[in-house]
């Protein structure tokens, strides 16, 4: 459904952020990224959601390139990035503002009320925690209901409990109307918890360092033997990917 | 218990709005009022010469003098026309080229360095040129205030323009939204605080300048009866004319920040402790 072929990108100042990038990812797929800082990860993210534009290779939705953002991918940036100007309400209703009144209405509603904030309508950004912020950042990017549903490191900023709630909570909403999600994140546990499909890159050039389907039941217990088990081995490619390579890969894989 | 309950009340009143008026904008004229009993008193008493400064009483019967004639609503009358119109046109013309060349990298390459240079000209420098120009009566005058209102509401527009988070911007990008929307629904409300400020040292600047634009040859006005009083020697009346601008400056500041403070209660400011 999404696929990115041969995907090179290059910054104006020489640094090659990614290299010859090849991931295709199906329909109601949820992919995490994992990766140490600099491997590439949020430019891959910026690339696919149009932000942002390749130096050679293609991203592809359902066969058409994307040259600039579409309506059918949403992002949610690692920060809420609401407007401090208007209400949260307003704020939901920026990703579906071609729609009659009436309907935005309705749809923002309803998309507040699934993230747990109906009665916050009216209310100003400034009076929210982070957590209630990034989750109106979340009804935002849902509320015009995108095929694909990109996140940037989306609950990096809070704290562990809430975070916690936050990919319980991330989950619940997929499974209204299975959007593919592609989740770029440096949390292990996050990842385990909430993909199908795990991709690890190594940094200088970014590129797939290895890619794994845990076949873990679903809801995911994050203190199960299975569950850690996996933890383990993919902090040990994270920790090898993130090193610079030395010739010698036989070092412990796992450093906790 | 009965301590907790003194608590728990105190407490209650700080939660409940005061239903007592505030009075607290009453402590700004502690010291104007003070100050001015002070030389009433000392003159009185004869401690101090009222001559060359007259007492707050002589100015105020000067004032009332001027105010009985209908002179005071005359010269009130034109400043205000100039004040208002110079500001009018400086603010129009600093609000689109500041937004342009914030926005547009092309014209600000074109204008911003010319505008840059001007700026540091002295606006009375170029009095001689707009008589020279626009004639000795009204134009040149509402001109000559419109260049010094402009300058502000170009730099800090332009300026804001260009530091308005990227962060916000991007969201407006995923959105895909159109060149008008970027402008309408994130640049200006994210400029307005900047851009209200703005305004309020526009419109200082604006109260400077006709004085300038006044003494520069006109029938009436204030700046007309200060330089009236200079010439005739009558101080009380150059005090006069300068009380009426302070008075006149405040107020229309005070009209300027209570209309657009509707437009910011948004924000999630610094807010001092009492």
């Amino acid at each position: 459904m999404l696929g990115i072929s041969n995907v090179d990108k290059r910054y104006p100042n020489g640094l090659l952020a990614l290299s010859g990038l090849n991931l295709d990812v199906a329909e109601g797929e949820i992919l995490a990224i994992v990766g140490g800082s600099g491997c590439g990860k949020s430019t891959l993210l910026r690339l696919i959601s149009g932000l942002d534009t390749p130096t050679a290779g293609t991203v592809a939705l359902d066969g058409t390139p994307v040259t600039g953002p579409r309506p059918e991918i949403g992002l949610v940036f690692q920060e809420p990035r609401l407007m401090p100007w208007l209400t949260i309400d307003q704020n939901v209703a920026f990703g579906i503002r071609h729609l009659p009144q009436a309907e935005q209405k309705a749809r923002v509603s309803e998309s507040l009320a699934r993230v747990g904030l109906a009665s916050h309508v009216g209310h100003w950004p400034r009076e929210l925690s982070g957590g209630q912020a990034q989750r109106v950042a979340l009804a935002r990017a849902l509320v015009g209901r995108p095929k694909v549903l990109l996140l940037d490191e989306p609950f990096s900023a809070l704290d562990a409990l809430t975070r916690g709630d936050l990919q319980d909570h991330l989950l619940d909403l997929w499974a209204y109307d299975r959007p593919t999600m592609i989740l770029v994140t440096h949390d292990i546990e996050e990842a385990l918890v909430l993909a199908d499909r795990i991709v690890v890159m190594q940094p200088n050039p970014g590129r797939v360092r290895v890619e794994v389907t845990p076949p873990l039941a679903r809801p995911r217990d994050r203190l199960d033997a299975e569950f850690l088990q996996w933890k383990y081995k993919l902090l040990g490619d994270l920790d090898h990917a993130s090193r610079p390579p030395t010739g010698d890969e036989s070092f412990p894989a796992v450093a906790i | 218990m009965s301590s907790v309950n003194s608590c728990a009340a105190s407490t209650l009143e700080a939660a409940l709005p005061s239903r007592r008026p505030n009075l607290k904008w009453l402590l700004g004229f502690i010291l104007p009022v003070g100050l001015a009993l002070a030389w009433e008193v000392a003159v009185a008493l004869k401690w101090a010469d009222g001559r060359l400064l007259p007492t707050p009483s002589r100015v105020f019967t000067t004032l009332a003098g001027l105010a009985r004639t209908g002179e005071l609503a005359a010269h009130v009358l034109a400043t205000l026309q100039r004040v208002a119109l110079g500001f009018g046109f400086g603010v129009a013309a600093g609000t689109v080229l500041g937004a342009v060349s914030g926005y547009w990298t092309l014209a600000r390459r074109l204008i911003d360095p010319m505008l840059q240079a001007l700026r540091n000209i002295p606006s009375i420098a170029w009095v001689p040129m707009f008589i020279l120009w626009f004639g000795i009566f009204e134009t040149s005058k509402v001109i000559l205030i419109a260049v010094g209102v402009f300058f502000p509401i170009y730099l800090s527009l332009s300026g804001a323009i260009l530091g308005v988070d990227r962060k916000l911007v991007e969201v407006g990008r995923i959105f895909r939204f159109s060149h008008r929307e970027m402008i309408t629904r994130i640049l200006l409300p994210a400029t307005l605080p900047a851009y209200v400020i703005s305004l309020r040292s526009g419109l200082g600047l604006g109260w400077m300048f006709v004085v300038a634009a006044e003494f520069m040859g006109a029938e009436e006005g204030l700046g007309f009866l200060l330089v009236d009083g200079q010439q005739t020697g009558r101080p009380a009346v150059i005090l006069a004319s300068i009380t009426a601008f302070a008075i006149l400056g405040k107020i229309t500041d005070w009209l300027l920040a209570s209309v657009s403070a509707r437009f910011l209660t948004w924000q999630d400011s610094f807010k001092p402790a009492e």
